[in-house]
Formats: structure tokens, sequence, C-alpha cells
């Protein structure tokens, strides 16, 4: 299509978008002025009946449990479909290993360090999420992150069983299929598919929230698993050796 | 003018970095510092959702766009460019590198 076609069909495009989202933004409520009344009667049912006093994660994981399931089958599509296309590609060759480590001793110290503090961070993340703000997504998506950043400071050998399919990809499974069996869970005990089965316990407190822990730790065990996939996935096929820096 | 009226200064300098920080990104033409400067404008997004009341969207905010995201685009680019010096060395790259990504 000619440069001029394409102009006289983007004008019109835009023209109509633009009115669309200008009619769409003018009928916004006042900023700060939330109508609800989801979020409303989320703010004082979650807390008395879920006893989690993070209301964000009784309301992802119990009250709107199955949507928080297909986000996950999300992450799980868009990996596998990753992990696919790049397959088939050429792999990286093992080969040229040399050399792959930083050149300052200080900045792998630090980077050591960072690695075991971002996992505590990220295992506390999600072991609090239905406290405290925080959550199985987030801890999981620190805790890969963090493992990553092994790869940069140690180089592939130090970061090689986190390149193992073989023990990766049960694990996605155990996580993403543990979301789908606590559902079932309650449905083989007569119950709707989700319902929160396990003991409700103390509001502020880790045995809180029944279903919803188990629910939080398994999506944490998705992301993290999720995340390591992709992240092995790209090391293999796409990244080149990191060079010392007199190479370069 | 009624929605400046109600932010609290906090909120507007929030707004004002974020609304700043986009244009800044996509007018960065260098895949890498497009990375670095998206990594930023992340955190300026975190600092919107915190001061907003917004914790969680702030922490999945924070591990995407400062640890996830970036750490995939570098991974790429690391791999395109290194694919790049390869070539140069054998002798087998054009004389102006090809700057859309591609190989």
């Amino acid at each position: 299509m000619s440069r001029r076609g394409r102009l006289a069909l983007l004008g019109p495009a835009l023209l109509g978008l633009g009115a669309l989202l200008g009619w769409g933004v003018a009928g916004l409520p006042a900023f700060g002025h939330y109508r609800g009344p989801y979020g409303f009667v989320l703010d004082r049912i979650v807390v008395p009946l879920r006893h989690t006093t993070n209301v964000v994660m009784g309301t992802t994981f119990d009250v709107r449990g199955v949507d928080t399931m297909g986000e996950e089958f999300i992450l799980y599509a868009a990996v596998l479909g990753v992990t696919l296309l790049l397959r088939s590609g050429e792999r990286g060759r093992p080969g040229r290993q040399a050399g792959e480590r930083l050149g300052t001793d200080g900045l792998r110290l630090l980077g050591v360090t960072m690695v075991g503090g971002g996992v505590l961070v990220g295992l506390w993340l999600a072991a609090f999420g239905y406290v405290t703000p925080g959550g199985g997504f987030q801890g999981g998506a620190l805790v890969a992150g963090t493992i990553l950043l092994l790869y940069l400071v140690g180089g592939r050998s130090a970061y090689a069983p986190f390149l193992a399919e073989a023990a990766l990809d049960p694990l996605e499974s155990l996580g993403a299929g543990g979301y789908v069996v606590i559902g079932l869970a309650a449905l083989a005990s007569g119950l709707p598919f989700l319902t929160n089965l396990l003991g409700l316990g103390t509001p502020g407190s880790l045995v809180s929230g029944g279903s919803i822990a188990a629910l939080n730790w398994a999506s944490a065990l998705a992301v993290t698993v999720a995340l390591l996939t992709l992240f092995a996935e790209f090391l293999e096929t796409y990244v080149v050796p990191l060079a010392r820096a007199d190479e370069a | 003018m009624t929605v400046l009226a109600t932010l609290v200064p906090l909120q507007a300098v929030a707004f004002g970095l974020v609304a700043l920080g986009a244009p800044l990104v996509v007018l960065t033409r260098d895949p890498l510092r497009q990375a670095l400067v998206n990594g930023v404008y992340g955190v300026s997004l975190v600092c919107l959702f915190v001061v907003l009341e917004a914790p969680d969207p702030a922490l999945s905010m924070l591990v995407v766009s400062g640890i996830a995201y970036p750490l995939v685009l570098l991974a790429a680019i690391a791999r395109v460019r290194g694919e790049a010096r390869r070539r140069r060395r054998l002798g087998r790259a054009r004389s102006r590198p090809d700057r859309s990504g591609r190989r």
C-alpha cells in the first residue's frame, strides 16, 4: 500500500479512536471519587469472612479465585509459547564459556549478597502476601529475578542447576496444577469449585485465610518456575556468555 | 481544572514524572538505553501507585518493570550485539551495522 493510502486509512482511524477515548475519559468518575459498590462490599466482608488482612489477596484468591486461575494459565501459556518458539531454534554452544565472569570482585560480592537478600525478600513477600501487601506473583517474580542475578555474577556454571528442564517442568506443573487441584478438592467434597475449605485462622497471622495460603504458595511456585523456564530458554538460545571487561 | 484541584501535590508530581517518562521511553532509539529508561519509567509508575495508596500493584510493577522485563530485554540485546560483534570479527559484516535489530 502506498504511503498516501496508509495515511488516508490512519487519519480517520485515529480520529475515531480519539473521539471514543475522549468520550470515555469524559464519562469517568472524578479523580478520587470511587463509585463502588464492589470495592466497598469487599472492604467490609473480606476480613470478617476470610480473615486475610490484605483484602486484595482475599479478593484475588477467594472472591474471584477462578479469574486468578485463568491469569495463572495465561502466564503458563505464554511461557509454553516462548519455549516452543525458541526450542526449535539454534541452541547456545556450550563450548564458548571462557571468561564469562565479571571482572571486578567487589561487583561480584555485591551481586552474590543481593542474591541471598533478594530471595529472602521474595519469600517474605510471598509468605505474608495475605497479611501485608505482596503475594505469590510479586514474591515469585522477585525470587526468579534474583536467581537470574546469579547468572550475571557467577556465570553459566553457577546458574546451571536452574537451566535443568527435568527439574523445572515438573515444578511448573506442580504450581499451575496445584491451584486447580485445590479447587477440585472442594468439588470432590461436594462444595462448589475453589470453596475455601481449610480453617480460617487468626486475622493478621500466617495461619489465616484457609485455602488462600495454599493457593498463594501454588501461584508463587508457578510464577517463579515459569519465569525461570523463560530465562532458561532465553539464556540457552540468545545469550552469548559474558566476556570479561578487558576483552570487550 | 477540577481534576488538578483535587490532586495532592505529591500525586501531581508522581503523575508529572509518569507523563514525562513515557515519551522519553518512546523517543530513546538505542535499545539498550531504552531498556534502562523503561526501567526508570517503571519506577516512576511504582511511585505513582504508592502515592495513590495501591501497594499491591506497586510491588507487581516493581518486580515486572524493574527485574523481569529488563532482564529479558538485556538478554535479547546481548545476543544480537554478540552476534554482530562475532560477524564483524569474521569480516563478514557489512560496512554499516544493521540498526533495526534483526539478524
